[in-house]
């Protein structure tokens, strides 16, 4: 007699059968449950909860304060200057990233370029991609020295007749650092919407041809509507990816001249690791979280909106 | 069997393996690691610090391996790595409670840790071991009893590029706050791209307000704090403020200084754009590797003009602790003990080209070089000055004035402002 044939004679043993086979999936997924809780779950627990404390790790009994860290957090007069410079320095880098990106990837899409060229500029445009934001932050810190080769260069040609600081201005460093960012984040895209320009099928483009399209006309008609889906995709994963960038700020200026390039990042790094404020440092980090679930629930969204 | 109750089986042992393997690894040795405690079997001290990596190879291993040979039951496993990831391992080691038994300390860190309750009082244990303290050069006290010993200290003279100076017609390295900004002048105007002096003030490393700016207050006699409290608005601090301001003004300090860390300034005076800065001793060494044909001196830091008192002189130590949670504390001292004496401390300072923690302990350098020498003779004459150290997030602080000081330098705000902004910052951080 089969297992489930001994279940169904008996009614009792037929309810432990129903629950047995409820728990049975819960048992292959517990794997992947244990490590969702363990990697994603408890930290973010831990930092909701060190949010609503006075000050956690710090203090040896630390006290319940409710949404008081918030209220202190958001009406913090430098949280409000590293989010605003959070925003522009997220949001220029999201669009020249689109701009440069696409304007590569039509580049190298195109037919008059030979495959060995193409492969060529390639590994050349791709390379800003390929180093870490430790060694991208060495490289425009020596370049951008006021010894530097960009000076040099710039003496060299007449364009300036003084060095200029470049990331030690208040008036020039949150420009400077926006765009070590854009740099080293546009092959992000380039790569991603080269291989949507080769997915779109050339019929489009003839038909639109014999219908008398210009090549802005293909642009604007075919070739935008084509990659929409991958350009939300990466502006989404890239704004989230930005709005949390750490190390570039951090090693170029540390978030300085004054605080013209505060981040929402530096800045909550300075309250944990400088001022040992652990819970606004966790304070500050759910701000970000929900900041970053907003754009995250926006592109699930759309992901399953386009599935469906 | 059914193929149920076989996948059934399968994941419950499966999730048991994960489980088993997500436990800590130490929790099954933990009781046979007793049990050798107990039957008198080796211990092994952690020993969490930056120092390795700044020494030459293998010698600070060989002073721990001398330790164990003489102590036999313990061992030393050091761990390792740069400055700052130290810091940050050793602040989450204390917030975990796993910080090492041993810890390599900053001034600047100590306060904060004992606050948190992570560091053992050493005067507890020093009495325990009937220890002498009186042949320590220094100790960092809070609250009456010592948290952290100077192991051995890098102070901050001048460094003079000699070959500028001489082009630029000075004579003798200035002694005066007056001779430098004449010095400084002559530096600026004698060649293309040399600049007098070097001042980083960095926000990420913001340690040039030590160094680079309160150092002049100190070796003047002057104080930023009175009665355990900042201070930073009195008449001295404004001094050396003006002074640096007046040197700003006159365009004889580096460019590039708000985004300048303490690199970058060795790096400019390697090159010889800059003919004077203040810098570690530390620096000797690397100074001669990178430029050979340096031709350098070292001098006392300028004084205001008419001083003639005791100089202070900036340091940085590299400071030692033991853990309040580590269970062979007295193990622990055992190696703080070592490191401390006469014998081990010379060698130790002489490797690290630094001061001696042993006021017995003479490194072997002041013999041999005439550079270290004269550092010696700076150090001899003067005291050893760094208020930062042992203050409540003493970086942030430095942080903190730094912010206003690039404000003032840059003509944003007035020194009232900037040293009323400063002070008001930093007595949030002593109610």
């Amino acid at each position: 007699m089969s297992v489930d044939g001994r279940f169904a004679a008996n009614p009792k043993t037929n309810n432990l059968y129903r629950i047995w086979k409820r728990v049975i999936p819960y048992g292959y997924l517990s794997p992947t449950i244990l490590l969702l809780a363990v990697l994603s779950f408890l930290p973010i627990g831990m930092v909701v909860y060190y949010s609503v404390m006075d000050n956690v790790i710090m203090n040896q009994n630390p006290v319940f304060v409710g949404a008081a860290n918030y209220v202190k957090i958001l009406t913090d007069g430098v949280f409000q200057t590293a989010l605003g410079n959070t925003l522009y320095f997220t949001l220029m880098s999201v669009v020249v990233h689109l701009i440069l990106g696409l304007t590569f990837a039509m580049l190298l899409n195109s037919k008059l370029v030979s495959p060995f060229t193409r492969s060529v500029f390639r590994v050349v445009y791709i390379l800003p991609w390929v180093f870490t934001a430790s060694i991208i932050a060495i490289l425009w810190r020596l370049m951008l020295n006021p010894n530097g080769v960009i000076n040099y260069l710039l003496e060299w040609s007449g364009l300036v007749s003084q060095k200029i600081e470049w990331l030690s201005s208040r008036q020039l460093a949150l420009h400077a650092v926006t765009f070590i960012n854009i740099w080293s984040g546009y092959p992000f895209y380039m790569v991603s919407l080269l291989a949507g320009l080769q997915g779109i099928p050339d019929e489009i483009y003839e038909a639109g041809t014999i219908d008398g399209a210009n090549g802005p006309q293909l642009f604007r008609y075919v070739t935008l509507p084509q990659l929409r889906p991958i350009i939300i995709s990466l502006a989404m994963l890239d704004f989230i990816w930005t709005m949390q960038q750490f190390t570039l700020i951090w090693m170029t200026t540390g978030g300085g001249p004054g605080r013209v390039t505060e981040m929402l990042s530096t800045f909550t790094y300075k309250l944990a690791f400088s001022t040992y404020e652990f819970s606004l440092a966790s304070t500050s980090a759910m701000v970000i979280l929900v900041l970053s679930m907003f754009v995250a629930l926006f592109y699930v969204r759309r992901q399953r909106a386009s599935d469906a | 069997m059914n193929k149920k109750l076989l996948s059934l089986l399968a994941a419950v042992v499966m999730l048991s393996a994960i489980v088993a393997g997500c436990a800590p690894v130490a929790g099954p040795a933990a009781p046979a690691e007793e049990a050798g405690e107990a039957a008198g079997e080796t211990i092994t001290l952690e020993f969490t610090q930056w120092w390795e990596p700044e020494l030459p190879e293998g010698s600070f291993r060989a002073l721990m391996d001398e330790f164990e040979a003489q102590n036999p039951g313990i061992k030393v496993e050091l761990i390792s790595g740069p400055y700052s990831t130290t810091r940050e391992q050793v602040v989450a080691g204390a917030a975990a409670g796993t910080m090492s038994d041993v810890v390599g300390l900053d001034g600047a860190w100590v306060s904060d840790f004992v606050k948190q309750g992570s560091l053992a009082s050493l005067t507890d244990l020093m009495s325990q071991a009937g220890y002498d303290d009186s042949q320590l050069a220094a100790q960092i006290q809070l609250n009456g009893a010592t948290y952290m010993i100077p192991v051995v200290n890098f102070v901050y003279p001048v460094f003079v590029n000699l070959d500028l100076l001489a082009a630029a017609g000075v004579e003798n390295p200035p002694a005066t706050r007056s001779e430098f900004a004449a010095a400084a002048q002559q530096l600026t105007e004698s060649g293309e791209n040399v600049y007098g002096w070097v001042l980083p003030l960095s926000l990420e490393q913001p340690n040039g307000i030590q160094n680079d700016v309160m150092s002049w207050a100190w070796a003047s006699g002057g104080s930023m704090m009175k009665d355990g409290l900042p201070d930073v608005t009195n008449d001295q601090v404004r001094s050396a403020s003006e002074f640096i301001k007046g040197l700003w003004d006159a365009g004889v300090i580096a460019p590039g200084s708000f985004s300048m860390r303490e690199q970058d300034k060795v790096e400019e005076f390697t090159n010889g754009r800059v003919g004077m800065m203040i810098s570690s001793l530390a620096h000797i060494n690397m100074l001669r590797e990178r430029n050979p044909d340096l031709n350098f001196a070292i001098t006392a830091l300028p004084a205001e003009d008419g001083y003639d008192g005791k100089r202070g002189l900036p340091y940085a130590s590299w400071g030692i602790g033991v853990s309040a949670n580590s269970p062979h504390q007295a193990e622990a001292w055992k190696l703080v003990e070592y490191l401390m004496s006469a014998e081990v401390n010379s060698k130790l300072s002489s490797i690290a080209n630094a001061f001696p923690g042993n006021v017995n302990s003479t490194p072997d350098f002041v013999q041999t070089d005439e550079l270290f020498a004269a550092a010696f003779d700076v150090f001899q004459t003067g005291y050893l000055a760094n208020e930062f150290v042992g203050l409540p997030v003493a970086e942030n602080l430095m942080r903190e004035f730094a912010e206003q000081f690039q404000l003032y330098l840059d003509g944003s705000q007035s020194l009232d402002d900037t040293l009323n902004a400063a002070q008001e910052a930093w007595m949030a951080h002593f109610e």
